[in-house]
């Protein structure tokens, strides 16, 4: 087999792999779902991600360690990652393949000469981490932010926010249902223009933007065995550049930290003079990436004024929004800006779909990082789920038990895990507000004992006014000049009480004509003709027992108060935030 | 190159032929806009309106059996048999509709929704009653998928060979009940009624904080669509609708662990009571109004029963039916 059929074999395989790993990530136990596949592998083969996640937060997440194997072997081979394995490099590869079809060679050996805007990746990697140089003790103070850029994490997020969701609108199953993401038009956007950008100059994201394939190539800039021309000069025909993937110009001094070892030129040179070996290379070579020392200052020294920008907006302080309520198992905002870079594996894995990326209005900060939103979705935070928690692959979910979100066998003592807690609004409430039946909020509280509760009340009912009874009343209470609406009151919420009488002296009213009512039984003594009457209605106004509530959501989303619902979660009392407590002693 | 692409004069053939085809083109147009014209602007959307037929049995007189014991599957054989067995109600070639109460992503233990040893031995009567078709439906509150993997019931069913249909958009139709005050133009979860000649409803005995149980009658609550909860303004009200709605064939009130607090979502073991009890009835009514007893209630105390009664729907004096009771 050639190796550049060796090479697309491989990367179709791991394409297909990655996206196998997304359908995977359902909630279930069968073969499909997420039973024991490594969904979170491409992540945690990532060098980038667990450099950044060691630079912050200061250990090495369980899996990340697979991160070792990418980097020794990079070392010895080059950028292999990138041309064989990378499935967004891939994705790109084929782009540009396809964009290229009726292109002329001198065209492509065009479009695959060196720019020096290959740099830009290498300052982008030095700007993405050097905002962790502010450190408190052995950690980061301001967030991670690797992942808005990082390949495997930006097409993690693509696929799971974006193209399964769009693949479920188109044809909906059970791997693929439809789904709803909160900031899924802005995060698609930028998906569909780094593929774009292959139309302009082919893997435009390997080659300028992408901060691992950067990383990658500072690493294997020693590499021992090397693409190279093994005899020079050469024809000077420039085929070996017709395919170059990376833009390394191995015409000539080939640039090592540039080359996707995308083994293109290999095939292409008609004298068959380019070779991956450790041969001589008499032509030379660039290992060094074409990066100038005042490049590396300036992004550094931006990335160094920019993290504390990005903090002043006060989200991850005092100002935190209260709607930023994270999933179950969040670690203190602080720490959980450190690790979560924003892949958006809790988000797909999610059996109700409440997990959502947070959009701007949580601070730049915390842009995709997730956040429950209970109008969306298909259900609150189911209480007997905790699967966000086990897969997220940086530990900015930490793995929680059942018990321990429920506060039942060891964790008794500490309470169940909250999240938030619900608050009712009584200006929109049709209890508290309008004087109508409701408590669906009460009824859907999965908290046992449950959260909400309700104060029994009887008011009246305005519009039935006063009425007068007109002759003997038993079951039938005869009305003298009413014009009630038949069966108006016979939905078994309306009482009738006698005016100036014990207020237990009230009677169900189980039907009326125009001018009558029916009761469940007759009054204790009979009112003679000439009493009044009110008409009441019977409501339960519901409370929030704040001790109890876990701000699970399952009350807001299912209130009928549709549009702002009337009763909602905020983060209030949250168990990772000791200083959102609501209540003096709560945990301890 | 044609004369034309050189901007040469036309000859008086292309001039003329250009001119048919710029008369067609317009006149497609045209055409197309009055296909499309309306003199009216929009009128929201009209969708024909269609009522749930009656599923009970013909000629039939209504009967219940009440049977004590602690062994579901056992209670519900002989309340079953009792009444002449499923053959009585089911016969051979027919598709049967079971409508569980798969409401809440909690496991059956809760006794929140219908147990799944229970649908599994409804759905294997069904069949040897020589059903050649079963399916399994609800609309729970939570997320569905959740539902019906978490009560137990989604496996269960399968494994007891019917079809289980979980909601999605397109299996709702608008339904308008005659006579029904809530139940207009309503979208209810469709799909699993068509082509269906029997329904049997199966449904645990529960507390309800708003109506006061939920039980056989409240069961058809998880065929509604749509915003339903503003339903929860009337709820007796929408109960008697769901009565009116849903004449099935058979109800299956499941009290062998009945929820007396904290419901209907429940959540402890310390919501829960023993009560060995299995109703089978063919007046879903009569149902209730029994299984008002085990949360310790009677039937004037749940004001939908009598609005059911008044309906037409059935009676709230279960004895006047003549139940078996059997006792364990």
């Amino acid at each position: 087999m050639r190796i550049v059929t060796a090479r697309r074999v491989c990367q179709v395989f791991f394409f297909l792999l990655f996206i196998w790993f997304c359908l995977a990530a359902t909630l279930g136990d069968a073969w499909w779902q997420l039973r024991g596949w490594p969904i979170n592998w491409f992540i945690q083969l990532d060098p980038l991600v667990a450099l950044g996640t060691v630079l912050s937060a200061a250990t090495l997440q369980k899996g990340l360690q697979w991160a070792l194997a990418t980097v020794v072997l990079t070392i010895f081979l080059g950028r292999f990652f990138c041309g064989w394995v990378c499935p967004f490099g891939a994705l790109h590869q084929f782009m540009g393949y396809m964009a290229r079809q009726r292109t002329k060679t001198s065209a492509r050996v065009r479009l695959n000469t060196y720019r020096p805007a290959q740099a830009v990746k290498y300052a982008l990697l030095i700007f993405l981490l050097a905002g962790l140089i502010w450190r408190s003790g052995p950690v980061a103070i301001y967030g991670l932010q690797i992942g808005l850029l990082d390949p495997m994490v930006l097409l993690h997020r693509s696929v799971n926010l974006v193209l399964l969701p769009l693949a479920g609108t188109v044809l909906p199953g059970p791997v693929s249902a439809p789904r709803f993401y909160s900031d899924a038009a802005l995060i698609g956007t930028v998906f569909l223009a780094a593929l774009l950008l292959n139309l302009y100059v082919p893997r435009f994201y390997c080659r300028f933007i992408c901060p691992l394939g950067a990383l990658l190539g500072l690493i294997g800039r020693w590499a021992p065995w090397r693409i190279h021309k093994t005899r020079d000069p050469c024809t000077d025909c420039r085929l070996c550049e017709s395919n170059c993937e990376g833009a390394c110009e191995p015409k000539g001094k080939i640039r090592i930290s540039e080359c996707l070892l995308c083994m293109n030129c290999i095939g292409d040179c008609h004298d068959g003079l380019m070779a991956y070996d450790s041969g001589s290379a008499p032509a030379g070579i660039q290992s060094a990436a074409d990066i100038s020392r005042r490049q590396v200052l300036t992004a550094f020294v931006g990335a160094a004024i920019f993290w504390p920008v990005l903090r002043l907006d006060g989200n991850a302080g005092p100002g935190w929004n209260p709607k930023r309520i994270r999933p179950p198992g969040a670690v203190s905002e602080e720490e959980f800006l450190r690790r979560c870079i924003k892949c958006g594996q809790c988000m797909r894995v999610c059996p109700t779909n409440v997990i959502h990326p947070a959009g701007l209005q949580f601070g730049m900060e915390a842009l995709w990082t997730p956040v429950l939103m209970f109008r969306l979705g298909t259900s609150g935070c189911q209480v007997n789920c905790i699967a966000c928690s086990h897969l997220c692959p940086t530990g900015a979910l930490r793995p929680v038990s059942l018990a321990e979100r429920q506060g039942t066998g060891e964790f008794e003592s500490s309470g169940a895990l909250k999240m938030g807690t619900a608050f009712m609004d009584r200006g929109r409430c049709l209890a508290w507000a309008m004087g109508t039946p409701c408590i669906v909020c009460q009824e859907n509280c999965p908290v046992s004992p449950k959260a909400i509760i309700t104060r029994e009340r009887f008011e009246a009912v305005p519009s039935a006014g006063e009425l007068i009874v007109a002759g003997v009343a038993g079951r039938r209470v005869p009305l003298r000049g009413a014009a009630l609406a038949p069966g108006r009151f016979a939905g078994g919420d309306y009482f009738c009480r006698l005016e100036g009488l014990d207020p237990s002296a009230q009677q169900r009213i189980i039907g009326n004509d125009k001018d009558s009512l029916h009761l469940s039984a007759p009054f204790h003594s009979s009112p003679p003709p000439g009493s009044r009457l009110r008409i009441l209605i019977r409501l339960q106004q519901p409370y929030v027992m704040l001790e109890r509530c876990i701000g699970c959501g399952i009350c807001q989303h299912e209130c009928p108060v549709s549009g702002k619902r009337a009763i909602r979660v905020t983060a209030d009392n949250e168990s990772r935030q000791p200083d959102h407590l609501l209540r003096p002693n709560e945990y301890l | 190159m044609t004369p034309d692409d050189s901007g040469a004069l036309q000859s008086r053939r292309q001039f003329l032929r250009r001119l048919v085809s710029s008369g067609l083109f317009a006149a497609g147009v045209s055409a197309a806009g009055w296909w499309f014209y309306d003199r009216r602007s929009a009128t929201g959307t009209a969708t024909a309106e269609v009522s749930l037929p009656d599923f009970r049995v013909k000629n039939e007189p209504a009967c219940m059996s009440i049977v004590h014991g602690s062994d579901r599957l056992e209670s519900l054989r002989r309340a079953l048999k009792a009444l002449g067995g499923m053959e009585r109600f089911v016969r051979p070639g027919d598709r049967v509709l079971l409508k569980v109460n798969a409401a809440f992503a909690v496991p059956p233990i809760l006794s929140a929704t219908s147990h799944p040893d229970l649908v599994a031995g409804a759905i294997d009567l069904c069949r040897q009653a020589g059903a050649v078709a079963v399916t399994v439906a609800d609309n729970p509150i939570n997320d569905p998928a959740a539902c019906f993997a978490l009560t137990g019931i989604g496996r269960a069913a399968r494994q007891a060979g019917a079809r289980v249909l979980l909601p999605q958009k397109r299996y709702f139709k608008p339904i308008s009940v005659k006579d029904a005050r809530l139940i207009r133009r309503w979208p209810v979860f469709y799909r699993p009624l068509e082509n269906i000649d029997k329904v049997i409803g199966i449904s645990p005995v529960k507390d309800h904080h708003r109506s006061g149980a939920s039980m056989s009658i409240k069961n058809w609550y998880g065929l509604l669509g749509g915003q339903r909860s503003i339903f929860h303004q009337d709820i007796n009200t929408i109960i008697r609708d769901l009565g009116l709605m849903m004449r099935p064939t058979l109800v299956i009130l499941d009290g062998t662990v009945t929820m007396v607090a904290n419901g209907p979502t429940g959540g402890s073991l310390s919501d829960l009571k023993r009560t060995d009890t299995m109703i089978v009835s063919t007046d879903q009514v009569a149902a209730d109004a029994y299984g008002a007893t085990l949360l310790g209630k009677i039937a004037d105390d749940l004001p939908y029963i009598g609005m059911c009664r008044r309906a037409g729907l059935g009676t709230d004096d279960y004895r006047s039916l003549n139940p078996v009771v059997l006792s364990g």
